[in-house]
């Protein structure tokens, strides 16, 4: 009832708004794409993603279940297929947490600071997503190799880090710290600091200040980066295979295992450890949608 | 002096932290990076720099990483148009597809590419030479013998060859391109295009003299970023590149049987030019965007 009374004795706000339709309408007519431009643009970018993402999932999947759901299963029997899956979590395990405390550490100081050498920082931060992952081992070897740098010294003391965990989690943290401070530092960045400010000035002391305030403020993005963070901890293969010396039930994690197996030709089983893999990449990019939307939101009912 | 500016505590704390771990993690083993490749001397750069199996895998891994490039710029600036542009179902599915290769890794990426585009492989049946002519034998009940003949010799090889590489690496350049031109897309004004219809320019016009100009840059700095990343990638290529020294073999792949022969100092020779290459890449990235900045501040 209401909307039809509004329809028919337009107020003025009602009138502006239809005006604004209007124009927006003949705008977008002028800005808009024609028809046949919209097809093939869609053609062309729709039939690459299929090619290049839809079929290689499809097919992990497809070849993992090629002989059936007890094929799949027997699979996860194999001791040495449990044991990259231990590894791997382990890794992980070490790995991802201590990159948060840094990520969060970092991105504190970047966001909130100002200081001689930031942009040198940043870069520093970024650094190992540029760097080959080959080389990303490679430098664990020469420093911690027996031909290495502290080589000798560690050999004295029986301390073994490459061929052994040690060198693993190294690797693997070293490929994997960019990402929590890369998706909180922009978050951080803007939704400004006046929030902290305001619960210093009600005596609230520091570190209150970052459990109560920043960190409930930034959970979304926070919770993406541990996210994306533990997915290429626990897929990272070059620099992992460098400095772990493949050793079958010891030093093999999951991405390395699949290597293996696919070698020895055994695909239904290297398929079905990379559909462990391809789930927890998916699951990834749907938190990934999920959590943005609530950043977003953040964003939104901050900037009001 | 620095204190007094800050009202929030823990500047100490959260930077003495940061370039702690970071010194740990990062600058230690690159020292001995330094340390190891200098021991070898000038010799062991000079002779790693004639080495022809090097020089064979350096090229390869630049003339397949521009490539990838090259299509990662065309296809990346097309979805990222469609993603900021047009409305059709789904859109939010692709949207967080495009960072599949972000998240997926990279030796399930590998395994399932070499599958795929392996002789017997969904794609690679079609690709490989014949393909397109059993396909189309198999497909229509009386073959014309005028089309098989003009199939037949179409094809070529998918995987185990340096097109095999290059498709690996457009999987993994492709997000790059993506993320960097969509936010630039995203902040076009469309009083701009609209101005530029009302001067009389078709939607073609517009786009050449207006739009392209406009996310150049941006493009240019995303096909960067895929290429450093691309030259640097291991994992995805391995499998599908076949590995065949002087004709498949990538610069990453070569420090590491270097190293399996207990070739430390090449090793590490090769490593050092493959880091001095991607900062150099990533430096000519940075210079792009601030370029791109610049342009769009104006």
């Amino acid at each position: 009832m209401a909307g039809i009374a509004q329809l028919n004795l337009p107020s003025g706000e009602d009138a502006t708004r239809a005006r604004i339709i209007a124009r927006n309408q003949l705008a977008r007519r002028a800005t808009s794409d024609p028809l046949w431009m919209k097809a093939t643009v869609l053609i062309l970018s729709l039939g690459f993603l299929f090619v290049f993402f839809v079929l290689p999932l499809a097919l992990v999947f497809q070849e993992a279940f090629r002989k059936g759901w007890e094929a799949y299963l027997k699979v996860f029997e194999d001791r040495a297929t449990t044991h990259s899956i231990w590894l791997t979590l382990k890794v992980a395990l070490i790995a991802v947490p201590l990159n948060t405390v840094f990520g969060l550490a970092a991105a504190w100081c970047v966001a909130h600071f100002r200081f001689r050498g930031k942009q040198l920082l940043s870069v520093l931060i970024e650094l190992p997503l540029w760097v080959s992952p080959v080389v990303a081992g490679l430098i664990y070897v020469l420093l911690f190799g027996r031909q290495g740098l502290l080589g000798p010294w560690l050999f004295e003391k029986d301390i073994k880090i490459i061929f052994a965990l040690p060198g693993i989690v190294l690797s693997t943290v070293f490929v994997t710290f960019p990402f929590v401070a890369r998706v909180v530092t922009p978050q951080l960045q803007a939704l400004g600091r006046a929030e902290e400010e305001a619960a210093l000035t009600l005596g609230a002391n520091g570190w209150s200040t970052f459990w109560r305030v920043t960190v409930p403020k930034i959970k979304w993005s926070l919770i993406y980066g541990i996210i994306l963070c533990n997915a290429r901890a626990m897929g990272e293969f070059g620099a992992v295979s460098v400095v772990s010396g493949h050793i079958r039930n010891q030093t093999n994690t999951m991405p390395l295992h699949i290597e293996v197996l696919y070698n020895e030709y055994q695909f239904v089983p290297a398929f079905a450890v990379a559909s462990l893999l391809a789930l927890l990449a998916l699951l990834t990019l749907v938190i990934k949608s999920a959590t943005t939307w609530f950043a977003d939101r953040a964003l939104r009912n901050a900037a009001l | 002096m620095a204190r007094t500016r800050h009202v929030l505590p823990g500047f100490r704390l959260s930077l003495g932290y940061t370039i702690t771990y970071l010194s740990i993690i990062v600058l230690a083993p690159f020292a001995a990076l330094a340390w190891k490749s200098s021991r070898g001397g000038v010799e062991i750069f000079t002779s790693t720099l004639t080495d022809k199996r090097v020089l064979a895998s350096l090229e390869l891994s630049f003339t397949t990483s521009f490539y990838a490039a090259l299509v990662c710029g065309f296809f990346g600036v097309l979805t990222a148009w469609a993603l900021e542009r047009y409305s059709f179902p789904g859109r939010r599915i692709l949207d967080a597809m495009v960072d599949l290769p972000f998240a997926l890794p990279t030796a399930v990426a590998g395994i399932a590419l070499c599958t795929l585009y392996a002789p017997n492989g969904w794609l690679g049946k079609i690709l490989s030479p014949g393909g397109l002519k059993n396909l189309y034998v198999s497909w229509v009940e009386t073959p014309n013998q005028w089309v098989v003949n003009l199939l037949e010799p179409i094809g070529f090889k998918a995987a185990y060859s340096s097109t095999g590489i290059t498709i690996a690496l457009i999987f993994i350049g492709f997000p790059f391109v993506v993320r960097t031109v969509q936010p630039i897309i995203q902040g076009l004004s469309l009083e701009v295009e609209e101005a530029a219809a009302c001067l009389g320019a078709n939607r073609w016009q517009t786009f050449w003299r207006v739009i392209f100009p406009t996310i150049l840059p941006g493009t240019l700095a995303g096909m960067t970023l895929a290429f450093g990343r691309a030259v640097g990638e291991y994992g995805s290529v391995v499998f599908i590149s076949g590995n065949m020294p002087f004709k498949t073999e990538i610069a990453p792949l070569l420090i590491v049987s270097r190293l399996e022969q207990y070739n430390y100092n090449g090793a590490a020779a090769l490593g050092f030019i493959l880091l001095v290459i991607s900062f150099l890449i990533l430096l000519f990235s940075n210079l792009l965007q601030s370029w791109n900045n610049k342009r769009t501040a104006r």
